[in-house]
């Protein structure tokens, strides 16, 4: 569907990066206002989204050119992994830790493993939604 | 170490077997497997001077300790005569098929992993105390008898043989857990042992005769009893060294070895006494009889394998009598039993490996091809020969003396007074002389008509000649055992025979000694069974000298009314039926079966709703209805009408899409940011979605639907959405239980270390929902990619044929 809709192409330029970067920090933001990986991951989505209805499938697949069905299989270990992890240092599956640290730049701030469990959703979220709409949009 | 770990020991080893006979080409991998069954039997004979005392060993590991299961390997005589089977005979097995299976063109990765697998599940059988393992590892040997079966799985008889094996076996092993799991329930242990120990506190249970008849019909199935039989001859399609292991020394006779095990509980039951010796002297007559029809060669041996079964299976069942007469000829019985199951197991094993000679040197098992074999294999008719005879009851083998023994028990059974056995008791004698004739008939028949008569070798597909040293290993080493067993039958009498009929028989020997039967080969004139035996041999004779002109006999069978055309027609009948079944609901339509699920869950909320009295209705805590509220219900509703009415699917879409936007309208009403914010982002890439699959869909039509249809969806329709709003309402009225929130306010900063709520419920407090959540998208993702995929792959290969 190759279409010179100028208007919305451009719009689309700049709103891409206005809802990657939102996306982003409503992913961060998840642990103490509303958001996380979920959302964070459906926005990004819906950025992606955006561009293939601007532009077509060929141009968002060369702008960005990830495997998603590997980007699901990341995130899928970086979450079972999270949940795993505890394990290994002999408390029961799934239990989060976490601790405050003093960062340069970002002062006190609370690292929580519960963030790399929720970076795995957003990996899957972003990956498997992106799969469905690349297979079903390319599907001739 | 746990000695129960040794068990597992030929499953560990199969995980290295496809890696060695990959890796390693230049050795034939069955040298690998043959250490594992040569350590094991070398390990277990340790236990011998144990179990002859009369003691045990036990070891065990908990499985799952709640429910009671675990794996225990329970050493007595009867078990280590098993294990010492399994482990023996398998030794000799591996070393035989390491000649008959070339190392270059069969898949020996396949045929050792399968084997050693089926030597765990066997010594599983054989040692597990506790009934739910000894079916987990019964249906373990069912499994891996039917890979062996279908190990050439190219061929169609094979395939046939495999699955039937399995629907038999598997389906018997199924009854067998019923047996179990009521003996389970009425001892309250799943202890074999224990069983037996709390016997008196519910043998008069009328549920104590059920379990007895499953038990028995998971043991019939397994040792192959009349009328289940019919598997064991097309069985045969295995590798050779597989019916001489599976199919004639050890599996086969896992159901002998159950029935052994659970006389001590079952033999109080007159039905357990009469289907055990009953139905095995039915079998015994059954198969010798029709083992003369057969003209394969592991076709004879397959029929006498289901004949010699059934001969051991009465004698357990006269074994069985001991508990109800003080008559010492019932003891013998049950030695006569275990003895004739160590003689079967040695000749049987070395007239298969024979049978597997004679196809491997000339390409046929055919017996009227075949003749006058003698001249050109002189070994391995040497072999057949006091296999066969063995096999007959002829002296100075060991078959003669088992056989005098059973001939002995079964004369002794006319004598017995109770359950009406002195009125049927007469045909006990007379069928078990009548079988033994045509025991000698086949044994002959096999022999003879192999070795000895006209040559007609241009006939053969091969040209015969003997077969190499390493194959003949075996089986004249069970062909010594053969004539060691005539000459020392009381040795194997002390150290193996008696240490099993005691376990069989606990409560009459405190010894294994007093349960030792002095074996000998000439007891007199006097002797009853000696007679027998001249009479067996005298009429056998006469019989196998004209069996031409009465061959013929069993031509007059129709073939439709065998057990196999039974099967058969069970096998299609239920195969239509199911298909017919799911036919009449599976229309390949999803609204259909949306329309089933609605319509289930609706009926199914409404009525537990009011059957339960859960139904409430408490108006008092609802929050006010605003303006803005009403405005957006009514957006909601006039696009829920929009969606059902519209005649162009992108205005249907659009209405969908108002409707989500409403809902999460009502999401920012309630204050829940995080449910409103994924909400608008689901409702905008599902619309985008739609619009990107658009293309795809068909145009919209109303599919032919009458007004009798739509009435119907409508009804279900609204039943789905009041049962939904009785739901919602029903559970905001009744609060069983304070709420969960509480305790999420008090820990989500302390214990979680968060400030939002909803989002540390689905990364914390609920994590494992969101787990599986991404797992279960994760595989539509790929789902989906696939069903896509997968179809243009196949659109372009038909282009290419085109």
């Amino acid at each position: 569907m190759k279409k010179n809709n100028v208007i919305l192409q451009t719009t689309a330029k700049v709103t891409f990066f206005i809802i990657s970067l939102f996306s982003i920090h409503i992913f961060f933001a998840g642990h103490f206002a509303p958001g996380g990986g979920f959302v964070g991951g459906l926005l990004t989505t819906g950025a992606i989204v955006l561009l293939l209805l601007a532009f077509d499938l060929e141009t968002v697949q060369a702008t960005l050119p990830f495997n998603f069905t590997i980007v699901i299989g990341i995130g899928l270990l970086l979450s079972l992994g999270t949940a795993a992890g505890a394990i290994l240092f002999n408390v029961p599956f799934f239990t989060h830790a976490f601790a405050h640290f003093d960062l340069p730049l970002f002062g006190d701030t609370e690292l929580h493993t519960a963030m790399i469990f929720d970076s795995g959703v957003y990996l899957v979220v972003v990956g498997a939604a992106i799969t469905i709409i690349q297979s079903i949009g390319g599907d001739e | 170490m746990e000695f129960v770990w040794f068990i597992f020991l030929p499953a560990l080893a199969a995980l290295f077997i496809p890696t060695l006979f990959r890796r390693v080409a230049g050795i034939h991998t069955g040298w690998f497997v043959l250490i594992i069954p040569v350590v094991l039997f070398v390990y277990y004979s340790t236990y011998l001077p144990l179990t002859a005392s009369g003691e045990h060993a036990v070891s065990s590991f908990d499985w799952i300790p709640s429910l009671g299961i675990s794996f225990v390997s329970y050493l007595d005589g009867l078990s280590l005569l098993f294990t010492l089977l399994i482990t023996g005979i398998g030794a000799l097995v591996v070393l035989y098929s390491i000649f008959y299976l070339d190392r270059h063109k069969e898949k020996l990765g396949n045929f050792y992993v399968y084997l050693l697998l089926f030597m765990t599940a066997m010594l599983g059988v054989v040692q597990s105390d506790n009934v739910i393992s000894l079916y987990l590892f019964w249906e373990l040997t069912s499994i891996s008898s039917f890979l062996l079966i279908g190990y050439w799985y190219t061929r169609d008889g094979s395939r046939f043989g495999a699955l039937k094996s399995m629907m038999i076996t598997v389906g018997g092993g199924l009854m067998m857990l019923g047996g179990f799991v009521i003996l389970g329930i009425l001892g309250d242990t799943y202890s074999i042992r224990e069983l037996i120990s709390r016997l008196s506190d519910y043998s008069g249970d009328p549920l104590f005769t059920l379990a007895a008849v499953l038990l028995l019909l998971g043991a019939f199935t397994k040792s192959a009893q009349f009328p289940f039989y019919i598997w064991l001859p097309d069985a045969m399609e295995a590798p050779t060294p597989v019916s001489a292991y599976l199919h004639s020394a050890t599996m086969v006779k896992a159901g002998l070895y159950l029935v052994a095990r659970f006389t001590p509980i079952f033999a109080e039951s007159s039905v357990w006494i009469w289907l055990v010796s009953g139905i095995g002297l039915l079998t015994l007559m059954w198969g010798s009889f029709f083992a003369v029809k057969q003209t394969d060669l592991k076709g004879i041996l397959a029929f006498s394998t289901v004949s010699q079964l059934g001969l051991i299976m009465s004698l357990l069942g006269a074994g069985a009598i001991a508990y109800h007469s003080d008559d010492t000829l019932f003891r013998l019985a049950m030695f006569a039993a275990i003895f004739h199951l160590v003689n079967h197991a040695v000749f049987k094993g070395s007239l298969f490996m024979i049978a597997g000679i004679v196809d491997h040197e000339t390409g046929t098992r055919d017996i009227r091809k075949l003749g006058g074999l003698m001249s050109v294999m002189p070994i391995s008719f040497t072999v057949a020969f006091i296999g066969g005879l063995s096999m007959a009851g002829i002296p100075p083998f060991g078959g003669f003396l088992s056989k005098e023994l059973f001939l002995e028990s079964m004369v002794a059974l006319k004598h017995f007074e109770l359950f009406n056995f002195d009125t049927w008791g007469i045909l006990f004698p007379v069928i078990a002389w009548l079988a033994s004739v045509f025991t000698f008939v086949y044994s002959f028949y096999f022999v003879f008509k192999t070795f000895t008569g006209e040559k007609k070798f241009d006939k053969l597909p091969l040209k015969p000649h003997e077969a190499p040293i390493g194959m003949l290993i075996s089986p004249i080493i069970l062909a010594v055992s053969v004539i060691a067993l005539f000459f020392i039958p009381n040795v194997v009498g002390k150290w193996l025979v008696a240490p099993a009929v005691m376990a069989a028989q606990p409560q009459l020997y405190s010894l294994p000694s007093e349960a030792a039967v002095h074996v000998q080969a000439w007891h007199g004139f006097e002797y009853i069974p000696m007679w027998l035996t001249a009479g067996v041999i005298a009429i056998g004779a006469l019989l196998f000298t004209s069996i031409k002109k009465w061959q013929p006999v069993y031509g007059l069978q129709p073939e439709k009314l065998s057990l196999n055309a039974l099967y058969d027609s069970a096998m299609t009948f239920s195969e239509k039926g199911m298909n017919k079944l799911s036919r009449f609901y599976m229309n390949g339509l999803i609204r259909t079966y949306l329309l089933y699920m609605f319509a289930f869950f609706s009926v199914m909320t409404i009525v537990v709703l009011f059957a339960k009295g859960a139904f409430k209705l408490d108006m008092s805590s609802l929050s006010p209805i605003t303006l803005f509220a009403v405005m957006n219900a009514i957006v909601a509703i006039l696009g829920t009408g929009m969606v059902i009415m519209s005649k162009n699917r992108i205005s249907a879409i659009i209405a969908l899409g108002a409707v989500g936007y409403s809902v999460a309208l009502f999401f920012v009403l309630f204050k829940a940011p995080d449910l409103a914010l994924t909400q608008l982002v689901i409702e905008t890439i599902s619309v985008a979605l739609f619009l990107l699959a658009f293309r795809h869909l068909p145009a919209l039509k109303t599919h032919g639907e009458t007004k009798q249809n739509k009435l119907v969806n409508g009804i279900i329709a609204i039943g789905v959405g009041l049962s939904v709003t009785l739901v919602a309402l029903s559970a905001h009225s009744n609060k069983l239980v304070s709420s969960i929130s509480q305790y999420y306010k008090d820990t989500v900063y302390t214990e979680a270390g968060g400030g939002n709520i909803v989002n540390v419920i689905l990364v914390d407090y609920r994590g494992f929902d969101t787990l599986f959540e991404i797992a279960v998208l994760s595989i539509a993702g790929i789902a989906v990619l696939g069903m896509i995929k997968l179809r243009l792959s196949r659109k372009e290969s038909d282009d290419e044929k085109e």
